[in-house]
């Protein structure tokens, strides 16, 4: 039993290890969350500061504001990429699993739009599918593909969609080697037992290997909805928000500092940061429940 | 199958590669080893628009983000992990809370802060928000659990303060987390756009995202710069991931542990 002189001692000493921590996330996270939803309870322009509370007045002029449907409904579209990730990123750990020369060459390959900035991603996919003289263009016409070039970026309607291909193939390296780590961890007894049992290769993943990893599953729609929820950065460098591109993300960006698309308005900007969060946790917790119904106990 | 989708991963970067070293005249041909190769846009994009200035507060903005979360998440996860103190749980899931909070949620109002402690425009003001960090503290405090406790023990029975026995014992035995964590901050400093974006003005303080966006805002009609400048931002992490692939992956192991 340890004297309680020692082991206020030891309390102390976990506060000091703890304190530059709970100093940064308090002032730097807590502090301004809290400050978020306060905000959002203000008029708060920041060129006529009045900070007048206005209880949910901001909050009644996002939802009249058609801009905020637009974007909304485009965040919820953007979704989709998550089903894709999830297929793509376990077709890829599926085909790079065998131990052959090189592999850990192509497995390089693949995880190389991980590590490389989103910024630069976004330029170098912006070169690719320019209307003119973009790569993808020249080859399809040159193919006989296409006649003339495709508004890849620039035509309402197909832009959001080709933005968010660019999402898909950033994050798939990503998603890849968590697959991969879980599929090294199904025993390979399980999966031998099945083909023993008569069953074919497909029947065997879709009854011992999926079950199997559908943790993994979860996580990875998750972390890849919750993503796709904050899309910024691809939309910033490849379309502006144009062509009806805008999400929530974007939306707050452009209410709270783009002085271009009129006055600065914070209040507005932090309800808009609320609903993001609203809509974050709502569509987390729904999928965490579904997906867990999926295979009983996960 | 396998080594035709490395075109499709890796084609878009040397698409960029090839124009980046293309002289003037049709510099959107197919040909992807152009006939006339120069390397006159790296040059000038480097010192004339500012790119080194970039480059270098990069740099500086990495080492200060990697080495606040290699101290400050160690400190903070090593308590959360071995010692036994009220609060322990309630500290901890308050600290994991943060994990569910969008950042754009609270962007606004940590901008206005940052503008009191005369944060603006300045390199600190970018890595300070971020200087320890949940993810962190979970994935080293993880590592820490599996620890076995002789060691601490025996230290202690031998007289080792606290400080001590985190510093000299048992920090020393996490260097595969802390790889892991320090590559992982790495990676994010160096692309980390939408702060920078915010709280950051002038172009002497411009990290390399900032100066690549504002350079493709700005020169339409020069693409050659900004695909060279691009591959300059780019390089550094390209080639510290191929010479330490393990490393890279190894942290994406230890990260999905969280399921």
């Amino acid at each position: 039993m340890k004297s309680s002189a020692a082991s206020s001692r030891q309390t102390m000493t976990a506060w000091a290890f703890l304190a530059p921590t709970l100093i940064v996330m308090g002032l730097f996270q807590f502090l301004p969350i809290l400050g978020a939803f306060g905000m959002s309870l203000l008029d708060y322009f920041p060129d006529s500061p009045n900070n007048r509370f206005v209880g949910l007045e901001n909050f009644a002029r996002v939802l009249r504001d058609p801009a905020f449907w637009e974007a909304l409904k485009n965040s919820v579209l953007y979704l989709l990429v998550v089903p894709v990730v999830v297929g793509l990123a376990l077709a890829l750990a599926l085909l790079v699993e065998p131990a052959i020369p090189f592999m850990n060459t192509f497995r390089a390959c693949y995880y190389v739009p991980v590590v490389t900035m989103m910024v630069v991603v976004a330029y170098a996919w912006t070169l690719v599918f320019n209307t003119d003289n973009g790569l993808l263009n020249q080859l399809l016409v040159k193919w006989g593909a296409a006649e003339r070039g495709i508004p890849w970026l620039t035509s309402e309607g197909l832009a959001l969609w080709t933005v968010m291909t660019v999402t898909v193939w950033k994050g798939l390296g990503y998603y890849m080697v968590m697959f991969i780590v879980a599929l090294k961890a199904v025993p390979k007894e399980l999966t031998e037992a099945s083909r023993i049992d008569g069953a074919n290769p497909v029947q065997g993943f879709a009854n011992v290997t999926i079950p199997m990893i559908w943790p993994t599953v979860t996580l990875v729609a998750i972390i890849s909805s919750i993503s796709a929820l904050q899309v910024f950065e691809e939309i910033y460098m490849m379309t502006n928000g144009r062509v009806g591109t805008s999400t929530l993300v974007y939306e707050i960006y452009t209410t709270g500092f783009d002085m271009s698309r009129g006055a600065i308005d914070f209040g507005q900007a932090c309800a808009m940061g609320v609903l993001l969060f609203v809509v974050i946790l709502g569509f987390t917790v729904f999928a965490v429940k579904r997906m867990q119904g999926a295979y009983g106990t996960t | 199958m396998l080594l035709a989708l490395v075109p499709l991963f890796v084609g878009p970067f040397l698409w960029m590669l090839s124009i980046s070293v293309r002289e003037s005249g049709n510099i959107y041909s197919l040909n992807l080893i152009p006939e006339n190769a120069t390397l006159q846009w790296y040059g000038e994009v480097w010192s004339q628009y500012n790119l080194d200035r970039a480059f270098l507060n990069s740099i500086i903005v990495a080492i200060l983000q990697v080495g606040s979360n290699l101290l400050f998440c160690s400190l903070a996860a090593y308590p959360l992990a071995r010692l036994h103190f009220p609060g322990r749980k309630i500290v901890f899931l308050l600290i994991l809370s943060t994990m569910m909070v969008p950042f754009q949620l609270y962007m606004i109002p940590l901008f206005l802060l940052s503008l009191k402690l005369g944060l603006f425009d300045t390199l600190v003001g970018i890595v300070i928000p971020a200087a320890s960090g949940a993810f962190g503290i979970y994935l080293i405090k993880q590592y820490y659990e599996t620890i076995p406790s002789d060691l601490e023990e025996a230290a202690r029975i031998d007289g080792a303060g606290e400080f001590r026995i985190w510093a000299s014992v048992m920090m020393p035995l996490t260097k595969p987390a802390m790889a892991a964590l320090a590559i992982f901050v790495f990676v994010q400093s160096w692309s980390n756009f939408l702060w920078p974006l915010i709280i950051i003005n002038s172009e002497s303080t411009w990290t390399l995202p900032i100066a690549i966006a504002r350079l493709s805002g700005d020169f339409i009609d020069k693409t050659q710069y900004i695909a060279a400048g691009s591959v300059i931002a780019v390089a550094p992490v390209i080639v510290v991931f191929f010479l330490a692939q393990r490393w890279f992956i190894g942290g994406v192991t230890l990260g999905s542990v969280k399921g």
